[in-house]
């Protein structure tokens, strides 16, 4: 299975994100690198808002997490309620 | 009973679907005094057949309205952190006045391409006949030019203090080394409009990019180049985006007709290799220019070239692509170029608008390290050669003029894939002149299209054409000042100033003579 991953600058913004993810992605291995966080996955990563907006306390629009993206891999597919990740193969 | 109604109409929010239905393909019309091949002219000659072009969406569904709001976003937050770089000296805090040849080379190679990308999007927005695609295309337009405006607003900081950074824009198009992007833009500008969403889209953002600004904005970071950092992560912000609209273009072409096939595959092999030699002054600058590395050229690849290419071709092959034709010869290369580059940049470096050095013991001894295989057997001995020639007396400086490849324009300095002892060097008869290549890889490229290719401005050709060989004539025509932007880094206004600039900033030294 192929590896997708999500990069986001390290910053306060996108500390509950990574830690959505964590929550939402069982398999996810989160790497610290300079200045930047990048998160990979086996196949699959989905970024769900309600989990978010649970560690945040406030509606969250996941548009907002372009601001902090820094880069990604496999096919994406977004709508109000998540962002996911995948690769077929 | 009218405001009842609008009431009703203000309280329902369309969901993402319905927003980017309703700002996207709801904005079309349909041509009706004029055929839409009035309209789109440029849609058949290239042979692609797209039957629904309503099929194009966006996965981040981004909406116009939404990509102002979130623009304006990123450009407040760099603004802050430049200004701030600014008002408090940011240019003493990196680590090593060396790290900004890096800068140099950025701006001089990169920056100029991200306006030539602007282009290249703007007129293939207007080109396209699908709504969703336009509109992808306009904010990718919209980026291009942001990056190539905050880059050099970023870069300018710099100006004020150090050499080499003054003529970019004239250096772009003059340099021998810029030509190779510049040529590749160029190439990708000339082509149809598909072709060059395949070049630029998907070769370039979804295969390349990674390479080229991930581990170059990590080493800034590593580097206290907060903001070169700032500026790198706010373009990267956007080019996921990008990449994720490449992988869409692939599909959306695949999918349209089973006669796109062969074409797209075509472009894919062309447009990987042209991106690859490109990406030749990246490995220089990421193995030899930053004081503190973050990875190896080598880590690079294969964390953004071997897994994640492979992870996409191995995607892909459900609609019959294949991997490029010279992926293999790229991962021959890989443990080779950044060396065989640097060397060549070092002995040319009267000709660089950045400065040079040898590579100190210790960074020697990473290059070891990184390079198990290659460093001690083939490039050590070589530094290691130029540097005792160094400790006795001036430089070693190949005043030879480069051979160049006719496609990518590097000048012919790569060896074979299979033996690092013999250079790769290839030519083609066409209508009684004969043209060189760095590789099979460019000598196919030019075989598929000379015509386009022997229209191609050579700039060692250049120098005798327009210049008569006149080496100081052409200094001053390309932008570099002699003895101040080129030469060694040791002996350099950059090495003194930066050095003395911030010992001022660290003591409480008041009657230093001025450094500069």
């Amino acid at each position: 299975m192929s590896t997708v991953f999500i990069a986001f600058q390290a910053n306060e913004e996108t500390r509950p994100i990574i830690e959505a993810i964590e929550v939402d992605n069982a398999a996810a291995e989160v790497v610290h690198e300079p200045a930047m966080v990048k998160v990979n996955a086996p196949g699959h990563l989905v970024i769900n808002r309600e989990t978010i907006e649970e560690l945040i306390g406030r509606p969250y629009d996941l548009q907002e997490l372009q601001v902090n993206l820094i880069t990604l891999s496999g096919n994406l597919d977004e709508d109000d309620d998540a962002l996911t990740l995948t690769w077929n193969e | 009973m009218t405001l009842t109604t609008d009431k009703t109409a203000s309280k329902k929010k369309l969901g993402l679907k319905e927003r980017y239905a309703a700002m996207t393909r709801d904005l079309g019309w349909e041509p009706t005094y004029r055929t839409p091949e009035e309209l789109f002219p440029y849609l058949t000659y290239e042979g692609i057949k797209i039957h629904d072009w309503s099929a194009w969406e966006d996965p981040f569904r981004l909406t116009m309205d939404a990509y102002w709001k979130y623009q304006a976003e990123k450009e407040r937050k760099f603004y802050a952190i430049v200004d701030a770089h600014a008002q408090n000296n940011g240019h003493l805090n990196i680590t090593d006045a060396r790290y900004l040849s890096a800068l140099k080379l950025f701006l001089q190679a990169i920056s100029p391409g991200e306006y030539a990308a602007h282009r290249g999007f703007a007129r293939a927005g207007r080109e396209f006949a699908g709504v969703g695609t336009q509109v992808a295309c306009q904010m990718q337009a919209l980026d291009e030019v942001r990056h190539a405006q905050t880059q050099i607003h970023a870069l300018s900081n710099y100006n004020k203090f150090y050499d080499g950074f003054h003529a970019f824009a004239r250096l772009r198009d003059r340099m021998w080394y810029n030509t190779v992007p510049r040529s590749f833009f160029d190439d990708a500008m000339t082509a149809g409009p598909f072709e060059f969403m395949l070049a630029i889209g998907f070769s370039f953002e979804y295969v390349l990019t990674n390479l080229l600004f991930v581990p170059f904005m990590s080493g800034a970071a590593y580097n206290g180049d907060m903001s070169t950092v700032t500026f790198g992560f706010s373009a990267q912000s956007d080019e996921a985006r990008h990449m994720t609209l490449g992988l869409e273009v692939i599909k959306f072409l695949l999918e349209q007709d089973p006669d796109n096939l062969p074409i797209v595959q075509g472009w894919i092999d062309k447009w990987f290799w042209r991106g690859f030699r490109v990406l030749g002054l990246v490995s220089a600058m990421m193995d030899y220019m930053l004081p503190k590395r973050v990875m190896s050229w080598r880590e690079a690849w294969n964390i953004y070239g071997q897994e994640n290419g492979g992870a996409l071709f191995r995607d892909l092959a459900r609609y019959g692509i294949r991997k490029p034709s010279g992926w293999d010869d790229a991962e021959a290369s890989i443990d080779h170029m950044s060396h065989q580059f640097m060397l060549a940049l070092h002995h040319w470096n009267f000709g660089t608008a950045f400065h040079t050095w040898i590579p100190s013991e210790e960074e020697m001894t990473w290059l070891s390290a990184k390079y198990p295989d290659t460093f001690d057997r083939y490039y050590r001995p070589r530094w290691e050669h130029m540097r005792s020639i160094e400790e006795q007396g001036p430089q070693f400086h190949n005043f030879g003029l480069a051979k160049l490849c006719q496609v990518c324009q590097l000048p012919c300095v790569f060896t074979e894939p299979d033996d690092p002892s013999t250079l790769w060097q290839r030519e083609t008869a066409y209508q009684g002149e004969r043209y060189h290549f760095c590789s099979d890889g460019c000598q196919q490229i030019f075989d598929n299209e000379p015509e386009k290719y022997i229209q191609a401005w050579m700039p060692m050709q250049a120098l005798f054409s327009e210049l008569e060989g006149n080496v100081p004539a052409w200094m001053d025509w390309a932008g570099l000042i002699n003895e101040q932007d080129n030469l060694n880094f040791h002996g350099s206004a950059d090495e003194r100033n930066f050095s003395a600039w911030r010992g001022l900033s660290t003591t409480n030294t008041t009657n230093q003579e001025n450094p500069a």
